[in-house]
């Protein structure tokens, strides 16, 4: 007997999750979304507007793999879920029954309630359509504000920037994403923005939004006063629930699932950045709102809906980004303020950066960060799952090297003498 | 900080600074004397007027690849989509019609190119003691093409090691062995020769009428070993060490040309799943046709041209007209602006083919993929110029092998995750296959007993064909 599963949601997650169904059953399978009508790279939204690639080469599949693979697409607003019935209520009428259900929703931007966020020309930036508005509300502008200093403020400021627009970037932070980032690699990227011609503001906060209908000015936490066309809001994103609510699910910030992704109601799972776990030490937090994580929590909750039910376990910890021109990739623990008795030994020469982060009483190797460098995946995970001693990883490092051919610098250099 | 978008007259994109005006201004000029040259009257000696044609055109281009050093080092593609010259638009059309144009001419019609030829005389006396003829005035302008074009590469991938040595031996290769060397060799009563050009690319190379031809006194002997040497011992041993790359983006004039002038047109190559299908076909298709040419001139020139005389002339005279000319010449760089700068490379050339095929199944090169880190952008498969869907592997966590490949490193230099890296290493392991339970996953240390004991295939009713993404390539 077939089963319908039914996920709300096209990104990373609600993608992942359908392909591993495939991979796992000839169940059937629909995903809904509101978004777009085929699944594309939500990190390559600010390649689409700086003219990087267009929509279409965003797209990870071709258009027809989804009906080669059997997997339906519909296009339409999931607003609520009879969860008694077994039906997700679609807004153009076309409801559609389940067996089991996956709620994939994503996040939306945050909003603090500042004076004037409401007027045109003021938008966060998520999805297609925010993408659409931007390039509506930038067209012929002079100067964007961007507030909030996280990833994608800074791609927000890349993105204006990169069309010849003036950008006021500020960042309630002392130093930009001191919150996540040691001090060497935060300031390093301080200076990565403030050399691409952006006004960096730091400790600075928005106090209000003014205009008539359009954004005409925005006034800062220092009682500056800046002149704008755009105000972009990038203080962060928060779990998409509206779903959920509207269905009776038990949330709190986001949909609250266990490490099963089961949701309070049965036959219905939520995984993504919608989701929060009932218990820590599931991930490496309650809400995990990475592509990554995304992915993996998609290849999991598949197990799951297919019969196999997987616990979800984060492994070693990896993230990557990238500032401007500055690669950032990141392995295991590295703390802010590590405790006293960790070791971390920075190797620094201009704009990269590599950073190891060890035990001092036991020497094992706990995380790696690099800037302008690259290293290799497997071989930091291993290090650092495997226990490898930091002295051994130094004189291997070589092993983890993953940068282009012919490439030498001296951060090495300083690691290899160290 | 006082801004007043109302006094704006123009958007900021279409603003040009005084100095791109001023480089515009230059190729302005030169094309006002490529003009005097093909339609003067004579008054101005086509030297001069070819001369300042070339110079108001390289000076202008050099001062507007000088924006590039505006930014800081870095990949930096911004507006590709969005310029009417590199998204087929208007200017791209109209680019991609006078190349064309211009190669129709140059073959076929030579003569209307007379003034033009003229203007090349005295280098040509210089360098081979003769007066330019239209092949002369070709690889001119070819070769200054991949120069000044080159020039533009290394600003642009200034940061980036292995662009700059690759781009540096393109040009070399171009200058010196490409042009230089071949002129010279007339000029001191040789045969003109090139020595980065194999058999099957260069495809008379290896007929009986050039072994004639070269067996005579002189270096001729010389240059035979060396390209039987080359096509047959070399090029298997280069390409099992470093892949397709020693020769497709290190050393020969079509890639010379491609990575360089073709550069701003890379994104151009079609990356569908059809597009692929149809490469195949046609790369081996012309691969059999140059092989079962090039066999046939022998065995008829063994038999004193009894053995199928005139299939075998019908043969060389299609290959040269429809292979040689028509495909790697007029539409392998008059279509740039519109299917990308690896039209030749990727659907026609036989090397190509070959090279591709002991890249497969025999040699150490891979692009290898860093794990779980893709983040599906794409900005890999849109400049790749072979039209190769790098993320499809990428995001996989599978390396790359492909043999399209031509390793110009530039999905590697374009990827803003660090997650491909072109590598030679031991063949064992080479094909990873989908790295899906590793590198992609997270479960792996805590539970991963109940995947091993899954089916890969479910065990349902037979009659529905279930795909899944290793079914649909």
């Amino acid at each position: 007997m077939k089963r319908h599963i039914v996920i709300v949601g096209n990104g990373i997650t609600g993608i992942t999750t359908a392909r591993f169904i495939r991979k796992y059953s000839s169940d059937r399978i629909t995903v809904v979304s509101s978004e777009t009508d085929h699944f594309y790279a939500r990190t390559a939204l600010m390649y689409i507007y700086m003219g990087h690639m267009r929509y279409q080469e965003t797209k990870p599949y071709e258009d027809a793999f989804w009906s080669k693979n059997k997997i339906d697409l519909v296009r339409g607003y999931a607003y609520q879920v009879d969860t008694d019935a077994q039906i997700v209520r679609i807004a153009d009428g076309n409801d559609i029954a389940y067996d089991a259900l996956l709620l994939a929703t994503g996040s939306q931007s945050n909003k603090f309630g500042w004076p004037g966020q409401d007027l045109d020309g003021v938008q966060g930036l998520y999805g297609m359509q925010d993408l659409a508005l931007m390039e509506r509300n930038t067209k012929g502008i002079q100067r964007g504000v961007v507030v909030g200093g996280g990833l994608i403020g800074i791609e927000m400021a890349e993105m204006l920037h990169a069309r010849g627009i003036d950008v006021t970037f500020l960042v309630r932070e002392k130093s930009y994403m001191d919150y996540l980032l040691p001090q060497e690699e935060s300031q390093i990227i301080n200076k990565e923005i403030l050399d691409h011609g952006i006004d960096l503001r730091l400790t600075t906060e928005l106090k209000a939004i003014h205009g008539e209908k359009m954004v005409d000015s925005v006034e800062t936490s220092e009682d500056d006063r800046i002149d704008c066309q755009f105000v972009g809001l990038t203080a962060g994103v928060h779990p998409n629930i509206d779903v959920a609510k509207a269905s009776g699910l038990e949330t709190n910030r986001g949909i609250v699932v266990n490490e099963f992704f089961e949701t309070s109601v049965p036959n219905v799972y939520a995984a993504g950045d919608c989701a929060e776990f009932n218990a820590d030490g599931i991930g490496s937090r309650r809400i995990e709102q990475l592509w990554y994580t995304g992915r993996a929590h998609g290849k999991v909750v598949a197990s799951t809906l297919t019969g196999q039910r997987t616990p979800y376990r984060r492994g070693v910890f990896f993230n990557s980004a990238k500032f401007f021109t500055i690669e950032y990739q990141t392995y295991g623990d590295i703390p802010v303020k590590p405790e006293s008795n960790v070791r971390s030994q920075v190797f620094q020469s201009g704009r990269k950066l590599l950073r190891i982060n060890s035990d001092r009483t036991t020497g094992r190797v706990l995380g790696f960060n690099v800037m302008g460098l690259r290293l290799r995946q497997d071989q930091c995970e291993a290090w650092i799952r495997d226990h490898a001693q930091v002295d051994d990883v130094m004189i291997q490092l070589k092993k983890a090297r993953f940068d282009p051919e012919f490439y030498s610098h001296a951060v090495y250099r300083q690691a290899a003498a160290a | 900080m006082n801004h007043q978008p109302s006094l704006q007259l123009t958007p900021p994109g279409s603003r040009y600074s005084s100095r791109q005006k001023v480089g515009l201004a230059f190729i302005g000029i030169g094309i006002l004397f490529l003009l005097i040259t093909f339609l003067g009257n004579g008054a101005l000696p086509p030297t001069f007027t070819f001369g300042m044609s070339l110079i108001g055109l390289i000076v202008g281009s050099g001062i507007l690849f000088s924006r590039l050093l505006d930014q800081p080092a870095g990949v930096n593609n911004n507006g590709v989509w969005f310029s009417g010259a590199t998204a087929r638009g208007m200017i791209g059309w109209i680019l991609g019609i006078v190349f064309t144009g211009f190669y129709i001419i140059l073959y076929w019609s030579p003569t209307n190119l007379e003034q033009l030829i003229r203007g090349a005389d005295p280098l040509s006396m210089i360098l081979r003691g003769t007066p330019a003829d239209q092949w002369f005035l070709y690889g001119l302008l070819y070769t200054l093409a991949v120069l000044v074009m080159g020039v533009r590469m290394l600003i642009k991938y200034r940061d980036n090691r292995y662009q700059i040595l690759r781009t540096i031996s393109v040009m070399f290769f171009q200058l010196g062995l490409a042009f230089l060397i071949p002129h010279l060799m007339v000029l001191l009563h040789q045969p003109e020769f090139y020595f980065s050009y194999f058999w099957p690319l260069k495809y008379d190379y290896l007929w009986p009428s050039t072994f004639s031809s070269l067996s005579g006194p002189g270096l001729g002997v010389f240059l035979l070993f060396w390209t039987a040497v080359m096509t047959v011992v070399a090029t298997p041993i280069l390409t099992y060490f470093y892949g397709k790359r020693w020769y497709c983006s290190w050393v020969c004039g079509c890639g010379g040309l491609a990575e360089t002038a073709g550069d701003p047109f890379r994104h151009l190559s079609d990356k569908s799943t059809k597009a692929w299908k149809v490469e195949r076909w046609m790369v081996h298709s012309v691969l059999v046709f140059v092989i079962l040419t090039t066999l046939l001139l022998w065995a008829n020139q063994m038999s004193g041209g009894g053995f199928l005389g005139g299939l075998t002339m019908l043969f060389q005279q299609w290959y040269g007209f429809f292979i040689g000319l028509i495909f790697a010449g007029v539409i392998g760089v008059g279509f740039y602006p519109i299917m990308g700068s690896r039209v030749w490379c990727r659907f026609g050339c036989p090397m190509a083919a070959i090279l591709g095929l002991l890249q497969k199944y025999f040699s150490r090169f891979r692009i290898t993929t860093n794990g779980g880190q893709c983040i599906s952008c794409g900005n890999c498969s849109t400049y790749c110029e072979m039209g190769i869907d790098v993320r499809w592997y990428a995001q996989r966590g599978q390396n790359i092998i492909r043999a399209s490949c031509v390793g110009c490193g530039m999905c590697a230099a374009v990827c803003p995750r660090g997650v491909l890296r072109l590598e030679n290493a031991p063949m064992e392991a080479r094909y990873n296959g989908p790295v899906l339970i590793h590198h992609d996953d997270v479960s792996v240390q805590l539970n991963d007993s109940w995947r091993s004991n899954r089916p890969i295939m479910p065990s349902v009713q037979e009659d529905i064909p279930i795909l899944t993404d290793e079914d649909v390539r």
